[in-house]
């Protein structure tokens, strides 16, 4: 669906993504994980054709992404950047309906009433459609940019730190919406910062560290002690949950370390 | 549809009345009004045509009022749908059209004709020379803004700050070596007024605010998505620098011509796009319209007021929309602000 070949992207002169060669398949999630100016939102932002690559190059269903008509390209992928300000008064409800411009003047404009009141309903957010975006709790916001994503029914979706502003009951609704579109045909690349919540809800992870990418691949044989370790230059600890056998990922707590040593 | 929407659509279509209702009886009662006054009744009887018992006074209906009652529509609505425009364009509801260049662009246009005594275009060298002027400025600004191929917002509009800061001097140095009949023209153009209007003048601006008005017709349902930021609008299939550009061509074309025959007058394009947001919400498929119609109303209005506030004087139009419009603008702000969630 989407894919980085060797993708270079430089911003300002320095380096920000090194060679990154990683490939989003249909019917996955695949999380982005890696520390503080790793390059995450970068990548991901020339995947979205928002920033030029400097070398290799970022597809969109086998085409460079910045060669489709953006409206093409709005029809293939859906983005929710990080920040989503919306600049003037509008209600919920027209926001997330801002999803549906891509399909105007197609067969698919039918849809658009079903869409908008799915992913009202999906991200919790239908009571609040007669209020004005701006007068939105951060978490609410970032729930209904979410709902404007997944309005879109793109079989493609990226997705920049979605549950940064969430409290854990809309953590967990947020990649279990992922996964849905995942498992009816899509795939969805998330960037995540809780370690713990990509080892969980992962297909494949991929870490990137200075640009570089150092591991892809399912979350057992990616979230090792050692690797996340060294990635993040603080020890992690990494055990399986006692009744899933998931991974959980956790970093040592200085605290705790020195309660133990004493 | 739910209730609120239905209370969405009732709120439009009132305000849409309301506004045709004002156009109306302000064109007619401004028609009548000033030194020569003319009951309502002649006004009436002269549009349908018929001849007035006084010849002098249908004279001056057709030869001074009437022509000036229509530019001042035509400024008024070009004014409120460029700033609609600007606001959207730029998801900055300070954004004016004045940002882009284009008024202070005129400006000098129309002081570089009136020092030197141009007149190679007879009485149109003025606002000939103010619309090239406006639309050279305009599309530097934006030449000047772009870098690899796009258009920032923040770096449009602080190239702007630059520009207008150029052309603020030039207007400076011009009025230096400029006669005092010179100075005294340039004042009075800078101000504001449509004092001057003739049918000639009519006839040349309505065509350009006719495209202007059309093509912000046009782009309306994409301004919508604008709102989210231009990354935003361009995951969402909006070719946002075509969209950008093809609203700064519009708004130099109008302003441009509201300019040079009106001279500067500020506020308008401001004001009148936050009014109808606060009334009928952000929506630009409601907003550029009804910006049209307000601005049209507030400038014909202004205008009536500065023929008849104080005897036998014209008050400068630019200062009335200023004096009247900064305070209960700052009003309204201040009344909306916690409402819709900030300075919106």
């Amino acid at each position: 669906m989407i894919a980085a070949e060797g993708v270079s992207v430089r911003l300002g002169g320095a380096l920000l993504v090194d060679g990154v060669s990683v490939e989003l398949r249909v019917g996955e999630v695949l999380v982005l994980v890696g520390p503080n100016g790793a390059g995450k939102s970068t990548l991901l932002a020339a995947l979205a054709g928002d920033l030029p690559v400097a070398g290799g190059r970022a597809l969109l269903d086998g085409e460079p992404v910045q060669g489709w008509r953006p409206v093409e390209a709005a029809r293939r992928r859906a983005v929710l950047p990080q920040h989503n300000p919306v600049s003037f008064p509008f209600d919920v409800r027209s926001v997330v309906e801002m999803g549906r411009a891509p399909w105007r003047g197609t067969e698919q404009e039918d849809d658009d009433d079903t869409a908008v009141a799915e992913a009202l309903r999906d991200t919790g957010v239908e009571h609040l459609v007669d209020r004005a975006y701006p007068t939105l709790s951060g978490g609410e916001q970032a729930r209904v940019a979410l709902a404007r994503v997944l309005a879109q029914r793109a079989p493609a979706v990226l997705l920049d730190e979605p549950t940064a502003a969430l409290d854990v009951r809309h953590q967990e609704l947020v990649l279990s919406l992922a996964h849905r579109h995942a498992r009816s045909g899509g795939g969805v690349l998330v960037v995540l910062h809780d370690l713990g919540l990509a080892a969980a809800h992962a297909d494949r992870v991929a870490v990137l560290d200075a640009g570089k990418l150092v591991a892809v691949g399912p979350p057992a044989e990616v979230c090792t002690a050692d690797l996340l370790s060294a990635v993040y230059r603080h020890p992690v600890e990494v055990f399986p949950h006692p009744r899933t056998g998931v991974p959980v990922v956790l970093p040592v707590r200085s605290r705790e370390e020195q309660e133990c040593l004493s | 549809m739910t209730a609120s929407a239905v209370r969405g659509r009732t709120r439009v279509v009132v305000l849409f009345a309301v506004l045709a209702v004002a156009l109306v009886v302000v064109s007619v009662v401004s028609a009548g009004a000033g030194q020569y006054g003319l009951p309502v009744s002649d006004v009436l009887r002269a549009l349908t045509g018929k001849p007035l018992a006084d010849p002098f006074a249908e004279g001056a209906l057709w030869a001074v009022r009437f022509p000036r009652v229509v530019m001042s529509l035509l400024v008024g609505a070009v004014l409120g749908v460029c700033g609609a425009l600007m606001q959207g364009s730029f998801g900055n509801p300070l954004a004016e059209p004045g940002v882009v260049g284009v008024s202070s662009g005129a400006a000098v246009g129309a002081c570089l004709s009136i020092v030197f005594g141009w007149t190679f275009f007879g009485a149109f060298t003025v606002p000939g020379t103010a619309f090239a002027a406006g639309l050279v400025t305009t599309f530097a600004v934006y030449a000047l803004s772009r870098s690899s191929g796009r258009t920032g917002t923040v770096s449009m509009i602080l190239t702007g700050v630059a520009v207008n800061a150029v052309a603020g001097a030039v207007v400076a140095l011009l009025m230096f070596i400029g006669d005092q009949a010179a100075r005294e023209q340039i004042v009075f153009w800078q101000l504001g007024s449509v004092a001057g209007a003739r049918w000639s003048y009519v006839w040349v601006a309505f065509p350009l605010v006719a495209v202007t008005a059309l093509a912000s017709l046009l782009v309306a349902r994409r301004l919508d998505l604008l709102a989210l930021g231009d990354r935003q609008a361009r995951h969402l299939g909006v070719d946002v620098e075509r969209l950008r550009l093809l609203v700064i061509c519009a708004v130099a074309i109008g302003v441009s011509a509201a300019v040079s025959y009106a001279g500067i007058i500020s506020f308008v394009g401001l004001v009148v796009p936050h009014l109808i947001r606060m009334i009928v919400g952000p929506g630009h498929q409601v907003l550029i319209p009804a910006s049209l119609l307000g601005g049209a109303v507030l400038l014909a209005a202004a205008d009536l007021l500065a023929r008849t506030a104080v005897q036998y004087a014209d008050l400068p139009i630019g200062m009335v929309t200023a004096l009247i419009g900064g305070p209960f603008f700052f009003w309204l702000l201040r009344k909306n602000r916690t409402k819709a969630g900030g300075w919106a």
